[in-house]
């Protein structure tokens, strides 16, 4: 018991030196948990079992994790500038600090305890648990009831600080569609440029079905050089022909011919 | 088992977490040594209980763990909304009540 003491005391000082000296929040984080496993293992050896779980289930599981959550959402490379924002702030800091460290050492280093022991406390009941158990729900049951008022208030508290309110009334897919058609721009994507028997080019424009063609089919760099070759004529009218169902040989065969 | 040990020991991590609220500046750091100081002070209630012979320290030591679960709570849903609108964490730039 006493060589437990003195290792975890050493680990829990260690940690808590480390907490204050380390340059980054999260060894920052990782030494107050060492310090937190420590002091859960100290509460064992003065038989408080319970309280030794509940440390290392609440600060250890839920209080350390959640301020490793918010470092994370922070930042974790925002390491403290160690300049002093307030001029020659440290060092009287640290003074006043080791002298209430020094107060209290002074002070409680010369009471005297004598170490009774549980049995008086356990006459009742059935060891550690059910002890606390008892006294919860009777003598402290006022300040249990209102503890749980606290913890339903810091609940909704914090999610009432982190809740994000939207500055207007978020879009819906309805209101995306009538802005991308009000809009004027082509809704769709736009047609191909034209793919012939004979052509295959990007530089050549799509024909409409009554035989014009679609000027936005060719890309706007090879419009803006001026570079549309036209289809010609002869097939345009080959395709009002098409289009009114008539057969077209007369066009493609003189074609051939000029080739 | 000497039970003031326990107690000098509990002075100690208390005055380690007076330093880290004064020295440090960020605000999340200020908040562990907080929790520090907050521990220090179950460790002495766990002490002070087993030298008393009476379980009572224990149960105010439990109370104890509840409210700063609730205040860590809070305290880091504050940090969040200060770092969201200033993009700090650090205690000196959050001055707007200073005159």
């Amino acid at each position: 018991m006493v060589i437990a003491f003195w290792i975890c005391a050493a680990l829990a000082v260690f940690g808590a030196l480390g907490m204050v000296f380390s340059k980054k929040a999260v060894h920052s984080a990782l030494f107050v948990a060492l310090t937190m496993i420590n002091l859960a293992v100290l509460y064992a050896i003065l038989e408080a079992p319970f309280l030794s779980m509940v440390q290392i289930i609440v600060y250890t599981g839920a209080v350390m994790m959640l301020f490793l959550f918010v470092l994370m959402v922070v930042g974790v490379d925002s390491s403290d500038s160690l300049t002093e924002s307030i001029k020659g702030q440290r060092v009287p800091a640290l003074l006043g600090a080791s002298a209430l460290g020094v107060i209290l050492i002074g002070l409680l280093g010369n009471i005297t305890m004598t170490n009774i022991g549980f049995d008086q406390a356990y006459v009742a009941y059935d060891g550690n648990i059910d002890a606390l158990a008892g006294l919860i729900f009777t003598k402290y049951l006022f300040a249990f009831e209102a503890t749980s008022a606290l913890l339903i208030t810091a609940a909704l508290g914090a999610m009432v600080l982190t809740h994000r309110e939207h500055a207007e009334k978020p879009l819906t897919q309805r209101d995306l569609s009538v802005l991308r058609f009000k809009s004027g721009n082509h809704p769709g994507s736009l047609p191909s440029p034209g793919v012939y028997a004979r052509h295959n080019a990007v530089d050549i424009p799509a024909l409409l079905p009554d035989g014009t063609m679609a000027e936005i089919s060719v890309p706007k760099p090879l419009a803006a050089r001026g570079a549309i070759r036209l289809i010609d004529l002869a097939s345009k009218d080959e395709v009002q022909a098409l289009n009114r169902g008539e057969a077209v040989i007369t066009s493609q065969s003189t074609d051939r011919v000029e080739e | 088992m000497e039970l003031n040990n326990f107690i000098l020991l509990s002075a100690i991590l208390f005055s380690i977490g007076a330093v880290g609220v004064l020295v440090r500046r960020n605000a999340i750091v200020v908040f562990m040594s907080v929790e520090m100081m907050l521990n220090a002070a179950n460790l002495a209630f766990v002490t002070f209980a087993k030298a008393n012979g009476s379980i009572d320290g224990q149960v105010i030591a439990f109370f104890v763990m509840v409210v700063a679960a609730a205040e860590v709570v809070v305290g880091l849903s504050i940090i969040v909304s200060i770092f969201r609108t200033r993009r700090t964490a650090s205690i000196d730039e959050a001055s707007l009540l200073k005159f």
